[in-house]
């Protein structure tokens, strides 16, 4: 297929290098340089989609971000599919592979169109929700076929090959856009000395200048822009972002950067010196001062069918000739409201294709561009629109007639002109965008009839960005701007640039026009589009205004204008006109609704960066690790912790050798230690080193009982609570001596524990001298516990055992295996033991050793769940298992660990006398004994006191942990139940879903050894 | 004898007195295989120097500073985010919070320099912790280990803001991380020990582009 | 994303390396034991919720592990100072207020998302708030 629409000369394309894409099915041939909306107008493709809610054709309007209509699926293979891709910010590449994302089956015949047929009484706005959301059960239903039919992309069904990463930047200036006020802005910024960071959206630096008609210091503006990026190329203070959208404004100047690195190559990134490269990197930037020079987008008119392929920004025409050497049609209505615009029919009948009028609104306009078209020859028709594009799959005519804006009426007699081509242009809005993400409230301006970005600190807008549009001037504010941006960040000395000469130009005044008007009013005229995009019309805003939505937010949300992927970048503004006009207020009084980051789509792996697959999150590891890992742990996450969960080993059962269950594991790791010796790899309890001659009244101060005389040597168990007297933590504290502690917090709680521990030591009593520091990673710590633990240790360890010396709750200083060791006999499965703590480095040793000599006594290693279920059985709680912060030690029975007594009111006292935390129907800790054993009670599971009553039953508490017990040969639980500790030999009942209700007993929390003696052996 | 006390805190020798395996933290890396050797091209070089002192310093500035100058013959970098060293550079003083320093010296000298800090300090109010086993140090260098730093932590490295001779505690990919400029051509992490591994990772991946590679 | 600058540190740090920590200024009543549980219920529970000038407790979690004071504005996020435990504000809302009323500056109103919505819209925002109240 021949590339009809390509001219033989000009642009900024490669004619040399010629590369096969496939739309929709078909290959056709663009040229190195091309975007794929470029090389599409190139091919003569007039519609590239469907709309979303009428199905009628659409084609191209935009040659930037702003483009509604042409969003592509991109990407030959499953899992390269990319959608919502504006195929005018997508540089073509060789077999590139593009399909468009509405229409089902296809764009052409679109089993849709019927509804769009049908007309717009059958889909009026809030037609979604007045149709499919009764019956609401329905909803999934329709929702399912509307999204099919109106199509939205589709997700890769494979996993994504590409790699993503971030990249934090920081800067003195970040200047946004590379037009000519960013340009100039980044080299007075630069020249200074500052760090420069300048981003760019599109393929090539340079902006407006890329397709200008002016020149500068006499020569096309492109070279100027070539010199200029020569020069910022070369300094090391700057950072040059092409192909980078700057997508969100945050907090005090940050800012994100999606720089798209090798979209523009093919659909996987390629191998870079035989090397993975990053896809897309997001740059985190935070700047001193931001440059906003993202220019400004052209507002198209609002006419009935508006839509029909054909019809585009008058600007992107010009784009599409100069940079592309593309035009996209043979004859050329212009519809305008301002000189600019007239550039379009200049550049088509340079290009030596037909402009069969000029349509100018205002009476009178004599500006140097009116002046240049009428000395060409091009007819002018002022004091008119076009009201009215006729054509179907591709415009064939424009109607025109003369308009009176003011009584919005058409005044004169309807001429058809016969084209396939209208160019319009309503005037200019400033890319507010990014200025509106800081929650900043753009300014309406009548001058230039647009908004203006609203203050934001540190952040100065340059050019077209604030409505500055002649050539001269924009280059002068960008000077501006960069010079007040550098000294803001600290910077006083500014090099001044001299300014490249531009051509003198003269402009007339614009005139306001949005919506035009048609003979018919405006709920029967043919469509007049507002957003392309979600289908929204000026009859559909007429119909919100009737129904008495006012408010532009209402008007939003009940159109869905600006609900698109584009975020109604084209239509925003004109349906706020045409709202205000309705509601005959201003277009300030109406106000804008606010833009939210992101200003494009993000492709998601940009934004989750390198924290994908096995670096989602962080894995923390004990010294022991590679151990577990060899010897076949099956792993639980406890925090970011990787812990043993169980070892499953191979057993022999009927059905031949296989690995055990978990259950198997469990039972076996559980009677290990019951009846001989298990070990656990616990060093990733939170261990706390407290010195200083304060530490034991600081205890004594953050613990809920007694710290005053414990001696060195000794070990005591501790209950934390915060002021509100729930309990926060809990865990052992040793004494090593006068003025040394070593606390433990449980394993999730050792960060928050030393924050909260610092917390009150430098808020509240600074003047106690103590030092807090973390030893968590330090010391690995092994515990070895069953009722052979003793005979074990005693093979390896110079410290003497004896029970009566070594007595439980002692610690001793000694070797084991040779390494110089802190011995703990403090227990957490009721059985006697003794917790090993060595350097972390020579941890591998020790644990070796251990099973050297351990393998005569059948040293089990075991996982979390055996710890849970044998701490479970003696009624040992975990604080954030059994307790969820709104537990209190006296809730837990552990009375016996409060100093009722202590001089200080330590935290979390006085609230125990609370009214509520004072309550005798508390839910209070207990054990439950299922009355079939074979019952593992349900965690979480509601239990009620009375089995038969109605639903909603009355929720008398819940079970907090519940295990099989391999040693009662039952399933037991702890659970809270209110007034539960005078509730003994009562019978409780937990509902299950699906009707099935099991019984249980309340009993003591404690269900093996009640006297404790198996640990004191 | 590893056990001392020195008023009424605790002191105690970790280190084993004879020749005893022993893992540092990226052990778990190196039993994976995970080393990439470093190649002629490669623009980053990473290397972990295990098993050193680390010993955390709690104090008035003045007091430690004294003592320190004594014994180590280092100034206590009084202002924040300073990093002293000897002439050596085997043993550094980095200034963690105005209360807290961090001291790294060679690996077995740490518990010695406990002691004559210790006595030294006499019964000022301070702590000594030694935290050797929890945490290692990571030496990166090359072109674009600056690089791979600005995609690790959103700390600005420039030299401009980092110059030798600073030391930050900051954000390390989802974990934390101290990070510090001893010399012109070379940064230094210091990880916690259980992140280690999940830093190592990351620091190839993030590396993978420039072609790091592992000294061993 | 805030960018802090921690008073100990002496400079400014990504919002990522601290935690907040609520209303700065609390302080534990010196006797509890002699509290009314009204008193005790005031300090555990009760904490101000301000449109514009707040003074909170932030804490450099990731840095160099202190807790310090920030007064930042809750509707524009503009930090106006970063302050020691122990040291005193020297921007309030009460001083702030003055200060603006002298200049002719509007106070930001914040809260209602429309930008430069007429003014029946505020009004709306108001009721809506008398309602709740």
């Amino acid at each position: 297929m021949t590339q009809s629409n390509r001219l033989q000369q000009g642009g900024r394309i490669d004619r040399s290098r010629v590369l096969n894409f496939t739309f929709n099915g078909k290959t056709y041939q663009g040229h190195a340089g091309d975007t794929l909306a470029s090389a599409l107008l190139a091919n003569g493709i007039d519609v590239v989609n469907r709309s979303f809610k009428y199905s009628r054709p659409r084609g191209i309007v935009a040659a930037g971000a702003e483009e509604p209509n042409a969003v592509v699926q991109l990407g030959q293979a499953e899992a390269a599919q990319v959608p919502n891709v504006r195929a005018t910010q997508q540089a073509l590449y060789d077999g590139l592979n593009a399909r468009s994302t509405n229409g089902w089956p296809n764009v052409q015949r679109d089993v849709m169109s019927w509804v769009g047929k049908l007309g717009g009484g059958f889909m009026p706005p809030g037609f979604y929700y007045k149709t499919f959301m009764a019956p609401a059960s329905m909803w999934m239903t329709y929702e399912k076929y509307i999204r099919k039919g109106a199509g939205l992309g589709r997700v890769p069904g494979e996993n994504d090959p590409d790699i993503y990463d971030h990249m934090n930047q920081h800067c003195d200036v970040l200047v946004i856009g590379a037009g000519p006020a960013g340009l100039v802005a980044a080299l007075t910024a630069a020249n200074s000395g500052a760090r420069v960071i300048l981003a760019d959206e599109q393929e090539e630096m340079g902006g407006s200048l890329l397709d200008s008609r002016e020149t500068l210091n006499g020569a096309p503006a492109s070279e100027w822009v070539e010199k200029a990026l020569g020069e910022l190329a070369g300094m090391d203070n700057v950072t040059l972002l092409a192909r980078t959208t700057a997508n969100g404004y945050h907090d005090h100047n940050f800012v994100t950067l999606h720089e798209r690195r090798t979209e523009h190559l093919a659909d996987t990134a390629p191998l870079a010196n035989g090397r993975r490269q990053a896809r897309s990197r997001l740059h985190r930037v935070r700047a001193a001062q931001v440059v906003l020079a993202t220019g400004a987008h052209e507002r198209p008119l609002v006419y009935a069918n508006n839509d029909v392929p054909g019809n585009l920004l008058a600007g992107a025409v010009s784009t599409y000739i100069h940079r592309y050497a593309v035009v996209p049609g043979n004859k050329l209505v212009l519809s305008t409201s301002n000189d600019h615009a007239y550039r379009a029919a200049l550049d088509w009948a340079d290009a030596g294709r037909e402009v069969v009028a000029i349509v100018d609104v205002r009476a009178n306009p004599d500006g140097d561009l009116v002046k240049e078209a009428q000395s060409k020859g091009i007819r002018l028709i002022t004091g008119s629109a076009v009201i009215e594009g006729k054509g179907a799959n591709r415009v064939t005519g424009a109607r025109v007639a003369k308009i009176d804006i003011d009584r919005f009426a058409v005044t004169g007699q309807v001429e058809e002109l016969v084209c396939d081509t209208i160019a319009s242009s309503g005037g200019y809005s400033p890319v507010v965008h990014l200025a509106s993400h800081t929650g900043s409230r753009p300014t309406w301006r009548d001058d230039i009839l647009g908004f203006v970005p609203g203050k934001v600190t540190g952040m100065t807008p340059a050019g077209g960005a604030q409505g500055v549009y002649i050539l001269a001037d924009v280059l002068h504010d960008g000077a501006q701007a960069g010079m007040q941006a550098t000294q803001a960040s600290g910077i006083d000395t500014v090099a001044e640039l001299a300014l490249p000469q531009t051509d003198s130009s003269r402009e007339s005044p614009a005139c306001a026009l949005y919506q035009v008007p048609h003979e018919k009013p405006t709920l029967r005229a043919p469509k007049q589009f507002v957003d392309l995009q979600n289908d929204v019309t000026a009859a559909g805003i007429d119909v919100a205004t009737k129904e008495g939505f006012e408010s532009i937010e209402h008007v939003k949300r009940y159109t869905a204008m600006g609900f698109g992927t584009d975020q109604g970048k084209l239509g925003n503004i004109n349906g706020m006109a045409i709202a205000a006009r309705l509601l005959e207020r201003s277009i300030p009084e109406v106000g804008t609704t606010v833009f939210r980051p992101n200003y494009t789509p993000v492709t998601f792996g940009a934004i989750v960066g390198r924290h994908a697959g096995e670096l989602f999150d962080p894995e923390r590891y004990t010294a022991l690790h590679q151990w577990h890992v060899e010897h076949g742990a099956e792993f639980e996450d406890v925090g970011q912790w990787k812990r043993p969960w169980y070892f499953p080993q191979r057993r022999r059962a009927e059905d031949g050798e296989r690995w055990e269950t978990m259950h198997e594991a469990v039972a076996r790791e559980c009677l290990a230690v019951r009846n001989g010796v298990g070990i656990l790899d616990a060093s990733t309890l939170g261990k706390i080193d407290i010195q200083g001659p304060d530490a034991r009244e600081f205890l004594g101060r953050v613990y809920t009982n007694k710290w005053a005389k414990l001696a060195p040597g000794r070990v005591r168990y501790g209950l934390m609570c915060k002021d509100d007297g729930m309990l926060m933590d809990d865990g052992t504290t040793s004494c090593l001596g006068e003025n040394h502690f070593l606390m433990t917090t449980t394993t999730g709680g050792a960060a928050a524990v030393l924050e909260w521990l610092e917390l009150w030591h430098q808020t509240e009593w600074p003047e106690l001298e103590v030092y807090f520091t973390s030893v968590t990673d330090h010391w690995a710590t092994m515990t070895v516990t069953g009722p052979d633990a003793r005979k074990l240790l005693s093979e390896i360890t110079d410290i003497d055992l004896d029970r009566d010396t070594f007595k439980f709750m002692d610690w001793r200083n000694g070797k084991v295996a040779d390494v110089p060791a802190r011995v703990f006999r403090i227990s957490f499965t009721g059985e006697l033991s003794f917790e090993i703590n060595v350097q972390a480095n020579y941890a591998m040793h020790v644990w070796k050793t251990l099973f050297e000599h351990g393998e005569k006594y059948d040293l089990t290693p075991y996982g979390t769940e055996t710890m849970h279920v044998l701490r479970a059985e003696k009624g040992l709680i975990i604080a954030g298992q059994d307790t969820d912060g709104s537990v209190t030690p006296e809730d837990l029975g552990m009375q016996w660990a409060i100093g009722y007594d202590k001089p200080f009111s330590w935290i979390g006292k006085r609230a125990l006398a609370r009214t509520d935390t004072a309550r005798q129907d508390r839910k209070q800790l207990v054990g439950l004994k299922p009355t079939d054993p074979r019952v593992v009670l349900e965690e979480g599971a509601q239990i009620v006191f009375d089995k038969d009553q109605a639903i909603p039953m009355d929720m008398q508490g819940h079970v907090t942990s519940s295990y099989y017990s391999p040693t009662l040969e039952s399933g037991f639980a702890l659970a809270v139940v209110k007034g539960g500790q005078e509730r003994m030999g009562q019978k409780v009942y937990l509902p299950m879903p699906g009707g099935m209700t099991h019984e249980a007993e309340i009993v003591s929390t404690v269900f093996i050894d009640p006297k404790g003696e198996r640990q004191n052996v | 004898m590893s056990d001392t006390t020195y008023g009424n805190v605790a002191t105690f020798d970790t280190r084993p007195d004879m020749a005893i395996p022993r893992e540092s933290p990226l052990s778990v890396a190196y039993h994976r295989g995970s080393v990439p050797a470093p190649s002629r091209d490669g623009q980053v070089l990473l290397e972990e120097k295990p098993f050193l002192g680390h010993l955390i310093l709690r104090g008035g500035a003045i007091v430690l500073d004294e003592a320190l100058r004594e014994v180590l013959g280092i100034n206590l970098p009084g202002r924040p985010l300073g990093l002293a060293l000897d002439e050596s550079g085997e043993c550094s003083v980095q200034w963690m919070s105005p209360d807290e320093w961090l001291v790294i010296v060679p690996g077995g000298e740490e518990f010695e320099l406990e002691n004559r800090l210790r006595s030294k300090l006499g019964e000022a109010h301070f702590a000594i912790v030694n935290v050797s086993g929890g945490q290692t140090l990571v030496e990166l260098s090359g072109e674009k280990a600056r690089d791979v730093l600005m995609k690790s932590v959103p700390y600005d490295v420039h030299p401009q803001n980092f110059p030798v001779g600073k030391a930050v505690s900051t954000v390390f990919a989802k974990a934390s991380a101290i990070l510090r400029r001893p010399a012109e051509d070379r940064w230094e992490l210091v990880l916690r020990r259980s992140f280690a591994d999940y830093g190592y990772r990351w620091l190839l991946d993030a590396g993978e582009e420039f072609g790091i590679g592992v000294k061993r | 994303m805030f960018y802090i600058h921690c008073p100990y540190c002496d400079e400014h740090r990504e919002e990522e390396e601290f935690h907040p920590k609520g209303q700065a200024h609390i302080v534990r009543p010196a006797d509890p034991e002699n509290c009314t549980d009204e008193e005790w219920g005031d300090y555990l529970f009760f904490r101000d919720n301000p449109r514009g000038i707040h003074h909170e407790l932030w804490v450099h979690a990731l840095g160099c592990r202190k807790f310090f004071n920030i007064t930042r504005n809750t509707v524009t996020y503009e930090i106006y100072e970063t302050y020691k435990v122990g040291e005193q504000p020297s921007v309030t809302a009460e001083r702030l207020a003055a200060k603006e009323k002298q200049s002719g500056v509007q106070v930001a109103d914040g809260g209602w998302q429309t930008v430069g919505a007429r003014p029946e819209s505020l009004d709306l925002n108001a009721s809506n708030e008398e309602e709740r109240a």
